[in-house]
């Protein structure tokens, strides 16, 4: 059998790593195999970070194009280029929605993204899309936990609990953070509706 | 929360989710490394980051990051040289630093043994090239052992620590960007802390010579030619390599590191699979192992990564032995370029075998590329900003590496040609001969200054070149993750003073109008003139600032007078300030750090200070 692939992505500085780190430990504690990679080449200087995740049976931690099971993007622009190449018919892309704007856009040189593009692309592509966004958060590198929360308040990762995952944050955050943190991530599992709304 | 350094510190054994790289420090610390030495760089910094997150007084390895890769890999001969086991780790490039010295190691007796990991960079996601080491590793007879996962690399490392000790030869453990960076669970095996003989071993009576020169050298490098041979078979020890027997008399594959697991991954499932051959090691060559394997088929495919040395090896064997069997492999010129991901293998395999394995899907193309940046507030920006109004368009510009690479790209366009570390001053000088017309500036950044920039700057005095370098002094070793260099320890401005360095500018680069003018006549000078450009890495003054609880500054604001100019967005470009759909620009308060380093930028003033509540502009 196939793995369940997640594809995450973000700016480097969003925390993807913090992220990526947490969901492997998370699906370690939950019995499952799990492999995973980060690609950052330079992106500490603001640039993509992708960071694959594994879980069940697999061998090269790499995700291939359009083989995504379930896409994880922390800004508007990195989760519409992870629609386009990584997201497979079927999947669903769960993306926080602050917008980083990339290079070209800032010069002028590309129109800025609509909301609409992504909508209309992934209902060409069949992904379902879920937009998050938590406008009161009170520090920006808290947005990879609202994506973590959301991410089991639908219940995305099978096999996978919150347990596991508050079990994972305690165990690679220093304790002031996880206290945050682990405030906000309750938080997040027992909203419903999104808190950023319906796509 | 469980830190790293006490983690690689337990008895064990314990299995654990790991980073290859963290796999890594746990297999030096059970094979008792006594000294660690690097020069960070991709994929391999986190190495030495994590040998650093063990607390000192617990720590059994003496660690440094080193000037550069070729006093690492010397400060670790000397240590194994003395009966210590040491390991000297650096990205791919660095091998070419460290060359002069590394390519002599195996013509000495390593009493305490000695592995040198490489971090390879297939795919160039961090490096100036992909260069493969697995010819500068034949040119001086030294095995390369190739893990392709954390799990292998723990017990790769080990296994070559063993070896390395045994026959007193260096051992190469070859890694790649994501056997570096690939997570999985390892089984890490028992260590307790041994108390430790640390006499002084070297003797060259004994175990020497240690002077190779003139006809000193046939001896030695007889010597090193039998323990390569000798160590050929023990290399072969069962379980090293792993064969897949899908029992396929007609197809075999050979291949090593992570091409393997991009081929099993594609193979999966497949009907018919040919049987797979994985090589631990593609130097030297396990010459049984291949025979018996290519004896076995009728058609072998090698599947290797970058260059062809695994293939023709293969070849020449088959050749010699009158091996009757089809043996194929590299054919198109990009089958030499790149990493072997999943998706490659899969176009490589399909047109070989279209039978078993199925074309690849079109990839879309992607939009919105997002290129490295500085960061909001770094010093590079104002410099880049302000030296672009010193220069002429017929300028030339000499770059180098460090995070003021990035000045090459738009809107700056800083930086024109680019070698290695520490190469623009020998450029530089070599541009600005006969060259009374176009004005020549090199750059360098303060590591890179102690790396290998200093003889360019010392050639550049000798011999009277003109050119003018400006050193971007930020204080740290940014762009890999901040490690320290000796700029905190050793004044540059007084090297520089030192060499005889007559014209020396120092400019805060945040004042961008005093930068400019600085750079203007350092450049009418007619000799060679430096203008040192300092300013801290602000992603590390931010960070340290957090650390210690404190908050940031507040944003910046866009205030009325703003006349949609532009320049702040489009000349300046700190990624802060974005574009509105009616094409305003306003500031994204998740990016500014409040440095307010732009506010000069606006020709109107536009750009403030967010104000207190009771109305006062606030200070920084």
């Amino acid at each position: 059998m196939k793995s369940f692939q997640v594809f995450l992505c973000g700016v480097g500085g969003q925390g993807i790593g913090m992220l990526s780190e947490i969901l492997l430990q998370s699906v370690f504690f939950s019995g499952q195999e799990a492999r995973g990679v980060d690609t950052h080449g330079l992106a500490q200087r603001g640039g993509t970070v992708v960071s694959s995740l594994k879980v069940g049976r697999s061998f090269s931690p790499l995700i291939s194009e359009g083989e995504a099971d379930l896409v994880l993007a922390l800004e508007r622009y990195e989760a519409f280029r992870a629609l386009e190449l990584y997201a497979k018919p079927g999947s669903t892309l769960l993306f926080y929605d602050t917008s980083w704007q990339p290079l070209g856009v800032r010069l002028g040189t590309n129109a800025p993204l609509e909301a609409s593009q992504i909508t209309s692309l992934a209902e060409q592509k069949s992904v379902k899309i879920v937009r998050v966004l938590e406008p009161q958060l009170e520090d920006p590198r808290m947005q990879n936990t609202v994506v973590l929360g959301h991410v089991f308040r639908l219940c995305l990762i099978p096999g996978v609990q919150p347990t596991h995952v508050l079990h994972a944050m305690e165990m690679l955050m220093a304790p002031s953070l996880f206290a945050r943190n682990r405030i906000l991530f309750e938080k997040i599992l027992s909203a419903n509706p999104p808190a950023g709304g319906a796509p | 929360m469980e830190k790293i350094g006490d983690f690689l510190i337990q008895e064990g054994p314990m299995k654990k989710p790991v980073m290859g790289n963290v796999a890594l420090v746990r297999a030096m610390i059970e094979a008792s490394v006594r000294v660690a030495t690097s020069y960070p760089g991709s994929p391999t910094p986190e190495i030495g980051a994590a040998i650093q997150s063990i607390p000192s007084e617990k720590n059994p390895l003496y660690f440094e990051f080193s000037v550069n890769e070729k006093v690492a890999l010397e400060v670790a001969f000397g240590a194994s040289i003395n009966g210590h086991l040491s390991c000297c780790f650096f990205k791919s490039v660095g091998l070419n630093v460290a060359a002069d010295s590394f390519v002599q190691l195996s013509l000495m007796e390593l009493i305490g043994g000695m592995v040198v990991v490489l971090g390879d960079d297939p795919g160039a996601h961090s490096s100036q090239n992909e260069q493969d080491n697995l010819h500068i590793a034949r040119m001086a007879y030294i095995p390369v052992l190739e893990p392709s996962t954390p799990s292998e690399t723990y017990a790769f490392f080990l296994r070559a620590a063993q070896l390395s000790q045994i026959n007193r030869m260096p051992v190469i453990l070859r890694l790649t960007t994501h056997v570096c960076h690939a997570r999985e669970t390892v089984s890490f095996g028992k260590w307790q802390p041994q108390p430790r003989d640390d006499t002084p071993r070297f003797d060259p009576k004994k175990h020497g010579p240690y002077i190779p020169i003139t006809a000193q050298v046939f001896p030695l490098k007889r010597r090193a030619l039998k323990k390569l041979s000798l160590l050929s078979d023990e290399l072969d020890a069962p379980g090293w390599h792993k064969r897949l027997d899908n029992e396929n008399p007609t197809r075999g594959l050979i291949t090593h590191g992570t091409c393997f697991l991009s081929c099993m991954e594609t193979l999966e499932g497949t009907s018919h699979p040919p049987d797979i051959l994985k090589l631990s090691h593609r130097y030297p060559l396990s010459t049984t192992v291949v025979l018996d394997f290519l004896r076995s088929h009728s058609q072998v495919l090698v599947l290797e990564e970058l260059d062809d040395t695994l293939e023709k090896d293969i070849k020449a064997l088959a050749l010699d032995q009158g091996v009757d069997c089809r043996i194929t492999g590299k054919d198109d010129v990009e089958d030499w370029i790149g990493e072997y991901t999943p998706r490659k293998v899969q176009e490589i395999l399909h047109r070989n075998w279209p039978d078993i394995v199925p074309p690849v899907d079109p990839v879309a193309t992607a939009s919105f590329p997002r290129p490295a940046q500085m960061c909001p507030g770094c010093g590079h920006r104002s410099a880049f900003h302000a030296i672009k109004k010193a220069l002429s368009k017929e300028d030339i510009t000499v770059a180098d590496i460090g995070c003021h690479t990035l000045g090459f790209l738009e809107p700056y366009e800083v930086g024109q040609v680019l070698l290695c570390m520490g190469h623009s001053n020998g450029t530089g000088a070599g541009l600005s001969l006969f060259n009374r017309q176009r004005k020549v500036v090199t750059f360098l950044g303060d590591s890179t200054f102690f790396h290998a920039g200093i003889p360019g700057i010392i050639n550049a005095v000798l011999h009277g070149h003109t050119h003018t370098l400006i050193l971007m002094q930020n204080g740290t070793t940014a762009m890999t993750g901040h490690q320290e260099h000796a700029g905190t320890k050793i004044a540059i401005r007084k090297i520089l003073e030192a060499i005889g360095i007559q014209h020396i500018f120092e400019v805060d680069t945040y004042r961008q109008k005093e930068l400019t003018q600085a750079v203007k006549q350092a450049m009418e000078v007619d000799a060679f003139s430096v203008v040192i450009a300092r300013h801290p890495c602000m992603l590390k003054w931010t960070r340290e600032l957090r650390r210690k609880g404190r908050a940031l500054p507040s944003p910046v604001q866009i205030s009325n007078r703003c006349k949609n100019i532009q320049r702040c967005i489009v000349h300046f470009a700190c990624p802060t300030f974005q574009r509105k759909q009616d094409g305003a620009v306003e500031v994204q308060r998740e990016l500014c750090i409040g440095d307010g380093s732009c506010r000069q930028t606006c020709p109107v003033d536009a750009i403030e200070k967010t104000p207190l509540p009771n109305g006062e502009g606030e200070s920084s």
